[in-house]
């Protein structure tokens, strides 16, 4: 039907500016993972949440997969795995609901994030 | 032809360049990440120049003011002199004279600097006071630019605090000191005047909150401003006079001494600033917070005010480390 980019269907940066505080707010209390994200500047890290999340819309980017293992090296050495990574796809979608995204679109952004779960993961 | 001015050296700017991307060719060390302005990994400084508002995306307001810009996503086309953001040379050093000296409990001394040349800073900034060349520390500025004529700091005597020892016992009026700054980006900000403010501070983290309220109410700011100011017992409070009579000036202001020893007697509350300013408080929503002090008390004020509703870029944040107040 559009011939627009899912980044744009979700509303581009504007949508991460509106995400990134409902997402990290998740991140912080999710007890699974919150622990991979003490102990960081919280200002620095809300800024690499956007990151993240312009990449998972589909947005402009230049991180390559290296990127990705290189960024989630120290995280794997203290335990990161499968079921972090689910745990991080699962407050992605729960952000995008509450921001009213449509299922189909919030499907598109999970498959993203699932694509560089090798790369996360450093396997 | 656009020039990059960095350090001592002049780089040429190549058509379609970034400025990190001159810097980093000619091997200055400019960390980086994402290389599309938005990790803020290559966050620096503009020293002269014009920036391009594009480099400046998403930064907090505190330091679109003070130039920082993202070096990724950062095309000038004229030139800039820059630096990174922990380079000290950036700024001179300034002479400046004590006019006075005054107690204002037992550990902390009001310390009143006559500059010898103009400073522009913002009340709640710092400056760095040298005992000598090679020693000094940040004091966070107590005075408000067009309100008080001269620099105010509140200096807290730390056991074995070199600097602070020498402010409290040896320094006296007439002498002359160096500083150098302003630095940080924990001030106030015009505009949205009817947003409420909350400040939370302890010990001497009020000299920075004490600046910028004054600064805040003297600029017109008409939504509610909360002052927790804390300490352990009675002793470590301190202008609680000026701030009660602010209070009786001002209906919009609200001071809450707050006490987290045993002993609180009437007109204080009990418990540690920061609960009891989210027990008042617990839907932040929209605040602005400004969180001076003890880096434990900043660090986990931080996360509870954003997790209670604040958005980050509300949270203005200086944390008292120990080499920053001793
Ligand atoms: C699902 C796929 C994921 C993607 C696409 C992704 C993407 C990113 C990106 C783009 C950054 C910013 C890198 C930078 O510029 O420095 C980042 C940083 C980070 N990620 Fe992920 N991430 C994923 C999964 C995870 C998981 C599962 C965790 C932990 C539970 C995690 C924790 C972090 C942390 C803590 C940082 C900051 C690292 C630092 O400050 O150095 N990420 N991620």
């Amino acid at each position: 039907m559009s011939e627009q980019s899912l980044y744009e269907q979700l509303g581009g940066e504007a949508a991460v500016n509106a995400a990134v505080d409902i997402f990290y707010r998740k991140v912080l209390s999710d007890d699974r993972i919150s622990a991979f994200f003490e102990d960081v500047d919280m200002e620095k890290q809300a800024a690499k949440q956007k990151a993240f999340l312009t990449m998972a819309f589909g947005g402009p980017h230049n991180y390559t997969g290296l990127d990705m293992r290189k960024g989630h090296a120290h995280l794997v050495a203290r335990g990161l795995n499968d079921s972090h990574v689910d745990a991080v796809i699962e407050d992605l979608g729960a952000t995008l609901r509450e921001l009213g995204v449509k299922e189909e679109l919030i499907a598109q952004v999970a498959a993203i994030a699932e694509s560089t779960r090798n790369d996360v993961l450093d396997r | 032809m656009t020039t990059i001015r960095y350090a001592n050296d002049k780089f040429e700017l190549e058509p379609n360049e970034s400025v990190l991307e001159c810097l980093t060719n000619h091997g200055v060390p400019v960390p980086f990440s994402c290389r599309s302005g938005v990790c803020q990994t290559c966050l620096m400084r503009a020293t002269g120049g014009k920036l391009p508002e594009t480099s400046q995306q998403g930064l907090k307001d505190s330091l679109k003011l003070q130039n920082y810009f993202l070096a990724c996503v950062c095309y000038p086309d004229a030139d800039l002199e820059v630096a990174l953001p922990d380079d000290k040379d950036v700024q001179a050093v300034i002479p400046a004279t004590v006019l006075s000296l005054k107690l204002l409990n037992a550990e902390i001394m009001h310390v009143e600097l006559v500059c010898h040349e103009p400073i522009d800073y913002r009340a709640g900034q710092f400056i760095n006071l040298f005992q000598h060349q090679t020693l000094g520390r940040s004091y966070s500025l107590a005075s408000v630019p067009h309100e008080d004529d001269h620099l105010h700091l509140h200096v807290r005597r730390l056991p074995q605090g070199r600097v602070s020892g020498w402010i409290h016992d040896e320094l006296r009026p007439g002498e002359t000191v160096e500083i150098r700054g302003p630095g940080g980006d924990c001030f106030y900000i015009p505009g949205n005047n009817d947003q409420g403010l909350i400040l939370i501070g302890t010990g001497s983290g009020l000299a920075p909150l004490y600046g910028i309220i004054r600064d805040a109410l003297s600029q017109g700011h008409t939504g509610p401003i909360h002052l927790f100011h804390g300490s352990r017992d009675l002793n470590g409070l301190y202008l609680t006079g000026e701030l009660r009579d602010l209070v009786n000036q001002y209906s919009n202001f609200n001071y809450v001494p707050c006490l987290s020893g045993e002993d609180v007697p009437h007109g204080y509350v009990a418990g540690r600033a920061h609960d009891v300013a989210f027990q008042q408080i617990p839907n932040l929503k929209n605040w602005r917070l400004f969180l001076c002090g003890h880096p434990d008390m900043v660090k986990t004020a931080k996360m509870k005010a954003f997790l209670a509703g604040a958005s980050m870029k509300d949270i203005y944040a200086d944390a008292f480390n120990v080499s920053k107040s001793s």
